[in-house]
């Protein structure tokens, strides 16, 4: 942990804002030379601290106007193999997350759709159909917001 | 206003993020000017907000991650604000999701390991105002994490 110091925390924090910014550009910043900043980068991607980047896209303006947090209970545990639930699962498009979670679900699963009318469709014949699936709940997202947590 | 290029072109950025232009515009069979040309028109459209980093919290630490799900006390008009401005404030809530449904609010939250769990549990979240009900999932594993939209 101690491999990591105040500079590499301030460069993941400008990461995680822009991950566009060049590595001139964050040395600027952080009063390092354009080529101390990309080891600094590279040493973190190799580490796997830097585990990738993601787009932010404008899921409305995509046209998925829904987003669907299931909490999914295996019906009868011990019949099923975890492994084809969880197959089943993440072989569906709409499905963009699946975690496997301890406590009053056994999945959760974060899933997208055009509205209302077409989440039901994925829910009745692509999740619902999925062999091994028990009590399912529903939350509807409202608003997300991601923080930087202790960097 | 999406036509095919479009679609075509964030399902490959979605897919791998740090591609060049010229890869990009290759494996969308069109030309780097093109695509540049979209990208931007993409970005003023709203459609394509950014790119942040992904970190991976496990190789720095924090090798404990939580879904804590709130139902928050509604007869208090103030309820979801002083909650939200208080969660924002704790240093290991890496997300803050708002829903519809049973559940008003799930914080993400991260801790070095069980002990520190407990602490962080005990000192600053049992201490978030206006808490009806609380349940915590543990995440065991996340089989899936593209959060790709099926374009």
């Amino acid at each position: 942990m101690s491999a990591w110091d105040d500079k590499d925390f301030a460069l993941l924090r400008a990461l995680s804002r822009d991950a566009t910014q060049s590595a001139g550009v964050l040395g600027r910043q952080l009063g390092l030379s354009q080529p101390a900043t990309w080891r600094r980068i590279k040493r973190l991607q190799a580490a796997g601290v830097l585990a990738g980047r993601r787009v932010d896209l404008n899921v409305e303006a995509l046209g998925f106007g829904v987003t669907v947090f299931l909490g999914v209970k295996l019906a009868t545990r011990g019949q099923v193999s975890l492994e084809d639930f969880e197959r089943a699962v993440t072989a569906i498009p709409e499905v963009q997350t699946v975690q496997h979670v301890l406590g009053r679900y056994d999945y959760r699963l974060r899933v997208v759709a055009r509205d209302i009318s077409d989440f039901e469709r994925v829910l009745r014949h692509r999740i619902m159909t999925v062999r091994g699936i028990g009590d399912v709940e529903a939350n509807v997202l409202l608003s997300e917001e991601r923080l930087l947590g202790p960097l | 206003m999406l036509d095919d290029l479009d679609r075509r072109i964030l399902r490959f950025l979605q897919s791998d993020p740090t591609a060049p232009l010229s890869e990009l515009a290759e494996r969308c069979q069109s030309q780097p000017a093109t695509v540049a040309r979209r990208l931007d028109r993409l970005k003023g459209y709203g459609v394509l907000r950014g790119l942040h980093a992904v970190i991976d919290w496990a190789v720095l630490g924090y090798g404990v991650e939580v879904s804590l799900r709130f139902t928050l006390d509604k007869t208090n008009s103030k309820a979801f604000d002083e909650f939200l401005a208080a969660a924002r404030r704790i240093k290991q809530v890496i997300a803050i999701q708002t829903f519809s449904g049973r559940v008003d609010v799930r914080l993400s939250v991260i801790a070095k390991d069980m002990p520190d769990y407990q602490k962080l549990y005990r000192s600053e979240i049992l201490n978030l105002p206006h808490i009806a009900e609380l349940e915590a999932l543990m995440h065991v594993a996340t089989l899936k994490t593209a959060e790709a939209l099926p374009l």
